[in-house]
């Protein structure tokens, strides 16, 4: 298909300078590509981190000055709630997991030279920038970014008489969204693509690595659940822009179809996030435990099984919502159901360690962290999808907390792990191991210092989205956790500086990265670090599965995936 | 960053695609999967409000089928010149191909002069989307079938300028191969619409 030309090598600083734009900014190489994604989400996030700064302040000490914000006031606090939720999970983890390392890793992994389609891949970047752009200017216009709570629930977000003054916010995310859902299909059609039609010789299906499993059945799970979205996405637009009733009761519609529309996607959604997160950790468990992962193939049955499932759970987040409850019933079997192939997942990992030579460098750490919390996250689930417990527990801080510990260890922490682990490969340079312990160590203690607390205020009856909490007196009790949850992410913020230090430093400053530094088996080792334009010399030919460490018998504890060493390989 | 060095070094291998897919057309599939679910969202839930509403009622009797039915027989007509384009480039006969496209490009257009007719027509008669839910759901569903419909017309138009006689044999039928598809698809899609839409509605 549409060929990358071999770019001209530049030979000196001047060349450098003008090809700059050509080979970094404007790029079809999805090695820079996914670089770009990376920064992108990067920035966002720490923009999500921000707003979590200032609304968690506020729920730790209502009323008070934020320093660098001030006094919070009421439209704020769901103005800051609802971009963060937004800028999280459409504009983080989908660029970071989806975008920066299904980029960069997934031609690499199957053997390709790019993308299948890579002008495609450029126009994906550049369309989620312009969403992200888009959804930053929403704060600017008059009246705020959209105060509707990041599920944009009807009749609330629908006509402007219900949030005067929102108009252009509340258009803004609509649009906002569309784009991204736009850039991530086109990065979905790529990844099928790819992974299905450019794998190098010998790459057979169950010689994948597991992340390219996952972020196939993450695509698959993405491009058909969005399509509803994308319709009730329109529809909304129409009633907030041309006068149309879509969703609006007075109208005659019903007010839970944009409900129905947005967790029929919402659900799949989030394993989108997760499926990728769960990759990188089981990439980087066997290469630190020198053991083939357990189970290879129960995982990507589970993971299939589990995408199929999720089609079926949706109506989970709407038990108090006035549904049918005939409907809750079977919505919470499926939902029950679901948690067996993420078990099956998570006790192969586990068995994975059993008994391995464990090394705990910074990749592992995270990956490690991101297990421990991923299994609280996928536990507490089960109450929150039994509609007799979720009617109690539903829109408390339990909800909040259970989310995050699914959400934040496949998205953060592994992303994390990833970014540590995958940093040689993509900058050509080591990460330093003692700036990411000190990393590590700050944002999973701060991360379960904010939500352990949570937990605790959810199972005591503390509803979300109450602004000033200090007002009701029930609230009273659980005040100081909310507190010790702020301070939590006070510790998480500070532990960002030694990972942005170790990040940009080690980009320039970081020792010299050799082809393979964690000895690991996966064919983006095979090559270079940085690999070059068109990721091989010579195209590997795989010989063996991904995971085939410590073989008895074998004079080294791993068996590369390509056949023979690349020969350019050994110069880097 | 990239390691110049080794770069100049690089011997620049094709692209080495297994002969068995074709990327073009398998990426093609996955797209249509994606927009069925957009289509699909769209009728399923015109069709859910429509049962939980006791079906449209008088709303749904004017619309007007006469000339919806005229719009789909152009539009089965468009699908076989497109498949008879199909059938030139298969045979490396890129005169005859581009003569069939136009005829699939300009009925496309066609279809569009007749919609916009139709719409003109129901706006004059007061069904404008504010009219009732019928009215919001039609125009919304056959508005973006129509920019689809646009999206083919103008895809085609680019691919018989791009065909020229330098133009080296088998391209045009390895790219028709997926946007025949995308029109056979925008084609189906409408078969929906116009039994959803004009049909079930008027039939009672």
């Amino acid at each position: 298909m549409a060929e990358t030309k071999p770019q001209s090598a530049p030979s000196t600083d001047a060349h450098e300078k003008m090809g700059f734009w050509r080979q970094y900014i404007f790029s079809v190489d999805h090695k820079v590509i996914g670089k770009q994604y990376l920064f992108l989400g990067l920035f966002m996030g720490y923009v999500g981190v921000f707003l979590s700064y200032v609304f968690r302040w506020q729920l730790a000490w209502p009323g008070t000055a934020v320093p660098i914000w001030g006094k919070v006031t009421a439209p704020q606090y769901y103005e800051l709630v609802t971009m963060h939720g937004t800028i999280m999970v459409f504009f983080v983890a989908m660029p970071v997991l989806l975008g920066a390392f299904g980029n960069f890793l997934i031609p690499l992994m199957v053997g390709a030279r790019d993308m299948a389609f890579p002008r495609l891949n450029m126009a994906s970047f550049w369309t989620i920038l312009v969403g992200s752009v888009l959804l930053l200017i929403s704060f600017f216009v008059p009246g705020g970014a959209s105060h509707a709570g990041w599920t944009n629930y009807v009749p609330l977000s629908d006509a402007s008489k219900y949030l005067p003054g929102n108009y252009w916010g509340g258009n803004l995310w609509l649009i906002a969204l569309a784009i991204d859902f736009a850039s991530v299909l086109m990065g979905g059609i790529n990844f099928l693509t790819t992974a299905i039609a450019m794998r190098a010789p010998g790459m057979t299906i169950w010689r994948m690595p597991l992340f390219v499993w996952q972020e196939l059945v993450a695509s698959v799970l993405f491009m058909l659940s969005v399509g509803p979205l994308i319709a009730g996405v329109v529809m909304l637009l129409f009633d907030r822009m041309v006068g149309t009733g879509f969703f609006l009761p007075e109208k005659g519609a019903d007010p839970l179809l944009w409900q129905h529309l947005f967790w029929f996607f919402g659900h799949p959604e989030v394993y989108v996030v997760a499926m990728p997160g769960l990759g990188i950790v089981q990439e980087i468990l066997p290469v630190f435990a020198r053991k083939s992962i357990f189970g290879y193939r129960m995982i990507v049955w589970a993971v299939i099984v589990a995408g199929i499932l999720s089609f079926t759970v949706w109506a989970h987040h709407m038990f108090v919502s006035g549904m049918n409850p005939v409907l809750a019933e079977p919505f919470s079997a499926t939902t029950i159901a679901i948690s067996i192939p993420f078990a099956v997942m998570l006790f192969a990992m586990i068995a994975t360690l059993w008994r391995g030579q464990i090394t705990f460098s910074t990749p592992m750490l995270f990956a490690l962290g991101a297990l421990a919390n991923f299994l609280l996250g996928g536990v507490t689930g089960i109450p929150l999808g039994t509609n007799a417990s979720d009617i109690y527990l539903h829109d408390t801080y339990f909800v909040i907390a259970h989310f995050h510990n699914t959400l934040v260890p496949t998205a953060v922490i592994a992303g994390f792990g990833g970014i540590y682990y995958w940093f040689p490969k993509m900058f050509g340079r080591m990460m330093n191991e003692t700036l990411g312990k000190l990393h590590f160590v700050f944002t999973w203690v701060g991360f379960n210092m904010v939500f352990v607390p949570l937990f605790l205020i959810g199972l005591g009856g503390g509803q979300r989205r109450i602004y000033m909490s200090s007002v009701y007196t029930f609230y009273k009790p659980l005040q100081p956790l909310h507190v010790i949850a702020t301070i939590g992410l006070l510790v998480i913020i500070v532990g960002q500086i030694p990972f942005l230090l170790n990040f940009f430093l080690s980009m320039f400053r970081g020792a010299k990265a050799p082809a393979n530094p964690w000895h690991a088996n996966t064919l983006e080792w095979a090559t270079d670090s940085p690999p070059p334009h068109e990721n091989f010399h010579t195209i590997p030919t795989v010989v063996r599965g991904p995971y085939e460490y410590s073989v008895p018998g074998m004079e080294q504890d791993w068996a590369p995936q390509a056949a023979a060493v690349d020969a350019g390989a050994a110069q880097g | 960053m990239a390691n110049s060095a080794v770069e100049i070094g690089i011997a620049h291998a094709p692209h080495e695609v297994p002969t068995s897919f074709e990327l073009g057309k398998l990426g093609m599939w996955v797209f249509l999967a994606g927009e069925t679910m957009v289509f699909g969202g769209l009728m399923g839930v015109f069709i859910l409000e429509g049962i939980s509403h006791g079906g449209w009622g008088s709303d749904g009797a004017h619309v007007n089928w006469r000339l919806g039915a005229i719009n789909t027989f152009i539009l089965f007509t468009s699908s076989l010149t497109a498949a008879l384009a199909q059938g030139a480039a298969r045979v490396q006969d890129s005169p005859r191909a581009k003569r069939y496209l136009s005829a699939t490009a300009l009925l496309g257009v066609l279809f569009l002069v007749i919609k916009a007719f139709e719409y003109a027509g129901d706006f004059r008669d007061g069904f404008t989307p504010l009219a009732a839910l019928f009215w919001s759901f039609y125009y919304v569903m056959t508005g973006l079938h129509v920019l689809h419909l646009l999206a083919g017309i103008v895809v085609i138009f680019g691919l018989m300028f791009m065909v020229t006689p330098r133009t080296p044999a088998g391209w045009l039928e390895r790219k028709l191969k997926y946007v025949c598809l995308y029109w056979y698809f925008v084609e189906v899609v409408w078969v929906f619409l116009f039994a959803l839409v004009y049909l079930a509605p008027t039939a009672g």
